[in-house]
């Protein structure tokens, strides 16, 4: 029981900043929310947290954050994978084939099963036989697509509305829609209030015509941070990817945690793309995942393996992915306004702790931001294209350091190992 | 162990891969109702020399991208973005051959150091961003081969021309351009790429670096075990900067042979999907330079007979990428098995000399 004791303490919450307290989540999201604010009206970009806006960010966060929760379940057990991206695709894959046939809700659980299916195979080449994490995944991402373009023209061509490379359009999962509370959000959103507005933003999008599907990812994501650091269940799946050996002499069964974890990702991801074919777009599309799997995996990076880090990491993407697809240079250079500040605050925080050299960076990258801004009135549209990726990469280079993963995550693990 | 026995066992691997690819196929075809016999004419029919020419051209350029996958693979560092470096590289070389600053072939070889620095450079973001701040070059690369298509297509309209519907870089000046080699007969206009033989040069190189020099030796070592590497004084981060900007150079020249030879500029007709492909061919090969060849070699085989499916057997050439993806996972997991199956064959034959020459003490 000691053992056991000692193994949740060690495996517990990571440490959320190097030194000092941890700031609770809902802090940055309320920091988030007066930033966004401030830059709004300084810029005068309204469309940045209008309701549709959010919408939009919502639609597009959901399919990589169920990348990200399938990451999130797959490296808590030490799994990488990198084979999200095929699983997602096996997903949109089967949502197209099975929604069309049998409705949404088959549809939903088609994708999972198949997503799954990739989920299992991803776990016996890397938990049973061995393989190299990274190397098994780039292979389920190559089969995944072969098999996708060559079901699918099978599957659709002779579909009315389908052809090779895409299915009927199909049906879409119920939505709930509550007027007595988005109309009055609506009315204030469009007062352009500092804060109040976008408060009222923020509860207009979740009120009006918010999929079914919606709701049951966010609960996944909610059932997922209770099952994994509430339940005994969920101690040993984490000590699993956190010292493997260990787990194993207090009896753990190592591969068979390790195979579930895996294969439950690969559901997950398939409900992402299923969310992808069903919610965000009219049906299924040859190629239509376009990265989410590996954009998931860095909002799960950027979330430091925990599902609510993971979620923000997606709201983050999401939001950048939504203002492209509403033509959104006007909005994205408003948040090249919104760097500029983020960064000199940083680098005035670096000042502050004497850390003179990285506050020095911050400044300067900082003030280029700003420069940048404050010369140009639009961001051109292939920009909005990179912005999601330049994102990921900015974030990841300033906060990799922060970061935490689960301590045996990428290895390979042979039963017996504990000796 | 005895020569044959170690010969057999390499081999068994990647002839167990190829059948299960076939098998799952098959299983794959007969389901879905296509006729799986005219699949299998086509796939497996001798090729005509005008395809054989398409076959060693791909192979060349499958070369070269498994090399620079191989290369960073030698040292457990994942450089996945092989293709945007062979994008950025091929681009900034076009741009640069179509201007035709130098003249002649001058122009040729310059062209091809800006495609190595300029993929290198690309590469670098990854590394440097790997050794400073530690972020994994596999989710950089990813995103930088995200990033390179919208630079890419941010900057074609600027740097090109258009030319009715489609914009491209300025063509090569007939001066600067490579010709074919005609090696193989009766083969039409097809011809070798001239530089197809930078494959040749550049796995001669990588052969002699790995295997000859100080720095291939480090190279090894770091791959196989980072803290003995350490101990012995390699440096683990110059490692990961200078493997990956090697990495970044290679790709860099997958490009070159199709540019001088055949497209002459960078446009619509750039191939997309190689960098990937080296990827799953290094993986295939072993990371050996012979190895990487024949990986290259099935690969541009399968692909080459593959766009005859839908003419000659009515089955979507899609099938193809199931099968390249199966040949590389089953080759991955049966490494795995006979390695295993190996340690275990020379454990039992270090254990019977032990007791043969201590005899009982072995006890």
């Amino acid at each position: 029981m000691n053992a056991t004791a000692e193994l949740s303490a060690k495996t517990g919450a990571p440490q959320a900043s190097g030194n000092g307290r941890r700031v609770p989540w809902y802090l940055y999201l309320v920091g988030g929310l007066v930033l966004v604010s401030v830059v709004r009206i300084i810029s005068g970009a309204n469309d940045m947290a209008s309701i549709g806006t959010l919408r939009a960010a919502l639609i597009s966060a959901i399919p990589i954050a169920m990348a990200g929760l399938g990451g999130v379940w797959s490296e808590r057990a030490g799994v990488v994978n990198i084979g999200l991206e095929g699983m997602m695709i096996a997903g949109t894959l089967g949502a197209g084939y099975f929604g069309y046939h049998y409705g949404w809700a088959a549809g939903l659980l088609g994708a999972i099963v198949l997503g799954m299916l990739f989920g299992a195979l991803h776990a016996y080449a890397t938990v049973i036989i061995g393989v190299d994490h990274i190397v098994s995944g780039v292979a389920i991402n190559i089969i995944a697509l072969g098999m996708a373009g060559f079901l699918a023209e099978t599957l659709f061509a002779g579909l009315p509305g389908g052809g090779p490379t895409q299915s009927p359009p199909l049906p879409k999962p119920p939505t709930i829609d509550i007027p007595a509370i988005y109309e009055p959000a609506t009315t204030l959103q469009e007062k352009g209030w500092p804060i109040v507005s976008d408060l009222a933003s923020v509860v207009g999008a979740m009120t009006r015509n918010l999929s079914l599907a919606t709701v049951l990812a966010l609960l996944l994501i909610v059932f997922t941070s209770w099952l994994l650091w509430k339940t005994t269940f969920g101690l040993r799946l984490r000590s699993v990817g956190e010292s493997p050996a260990a787990a194993e002499s207090l009896g753990v069964n190592v591969l068979r945690y390790k195979f579930v974890a895996v294969t439950i990702s690969g559901g997950i991801a398939g409900l992402g793309g299923a969310y992808l074919a069903m919610v965000a777009s009219p049906g299924f599309q040859q190629g239509m995942t376009g990265g989410r799997g590996y954009i998931g995996l860095a909002a799960m990076l950027f979330g430091n393996w925990m599902p609510g880090g993971m979620l923000m990491g997606s709201g983050l993407f999401g939001y950048t992915q939504a203002m492209q697809l509403r033509g959104g240079g006007e909005s994205l250079h408003a948040v090249l306004l919104l760097i500029a500040i983020v960064l000199i605050g940083l680098a005035a925080w670096g000042f502050y702790k004497r850390a003179t050299r990285r506050a020095t960076i911050n400044l300067v990258i900082g003030l280029l931001f700003l420069v940048w801004y404050l010369t140009t009135d639009e961001v051109p549209e292939d920009f909005t294209g990179m912005a999601p990726y330049v994102t990921t990469l900015l974030v990841l280079a300033f906060f990799a350091q922060k970061l935490r993963m689960p301590a045996a995550d990428g290895q390979v693990y042979r039963k017996g190992s504990a000796g | 162990m005895s020569w044959a026995k170690r010969i057999g066992l390499n081999l068994a691997a990647p002839l167990l891969a190829m059948v299960v690819a076939m098998l799952i196929a098959t299983l794959i075809l007969v389901a879905t109702g296509d006729d799986v016999g005219a699949f299998w004419t086509t796939m497996l029919s001798w090729p005509e020399n005008r395809n054989l020419v398409n076959i060693l051209n791909a192979t060349a350029v499958l070369y070269l991208s498994g090399v620079a996958a191989a290369i960073g693979f030698r040292m457990n560092l994942f450089n996945i973005g092989v293709e945007g470096q062979y994008k950025i590289g091929t681009f900034f070389a076009a741009v640069f051959a179509g201007a035709a600053i130098l003249p002649g072939y001058l122009n040729t070889v310059a062209t091809i150091a800006v495609a190595m620095v300029s993929a290198a450079l690309w590469a670098g973001i990854a590394a440097v961003l790997r050794v400073t701040r530690g972020v994994s070059e596999v989710i950089s690369t990813i995103m930088l081969n995200a990033i390179a298509s919208g630079l890419v297509g941010f900057l074609l309209p600027k740097l090109g021309e258009r030319t009715g519907v489609s914009t491209s870089t300025k063509n090569i000046p007939e001066g600067s351009r490579v010709g074919g080699l005609a090696l193989i007969p009766d083969a039409g206009t097809a011809k070798i790429y001239g530089l197809a033989l930078l494959a040749i040069v550049v796995g001669l190189a990588y052969w002699v670096i790995l295997n000859r020099t100080r720095f291939g030796f480090d190279l090894r070592a770091t791959g196989q075990s980072e803290t003995a590497a350490v101990a012995s004084g390699v440096s683990v981060k110059r490692m990961v900067l200078i493997s990956m900007l090697m990495s970044g150079a290679v790709a860099g020249l997958i490009g070159m042979p199709v540019l001088f030879g055949q497209a002459y500029n960078y446009g619509t007709s750039f191939q997309t999907g190689i960098g990937f492909a080296g990827i799953a061919v290094a993986l295939l090969g072993r990371n050996n330079p012979i190895g990487i060849f024949f990986g290259a070699l099935i690969f541009a085989f399968l692909s080459e007979q593959g766009n005859l499916l839908n003419i000659l057997a009515g089955v979507s050439p899609d099938i193809v990428g199931v099968t390249q993806g199966v040949i590389v996972m089953s080759v991955v997991i049966a490494y795995e098995v006979v390695r295993r199956y190996r340690n275990r064959l020379e454990q039992a034959a270090v254990a019977e000399q032990v007791v043969a020459t201590t005899g009982e003490a072995a006890r």
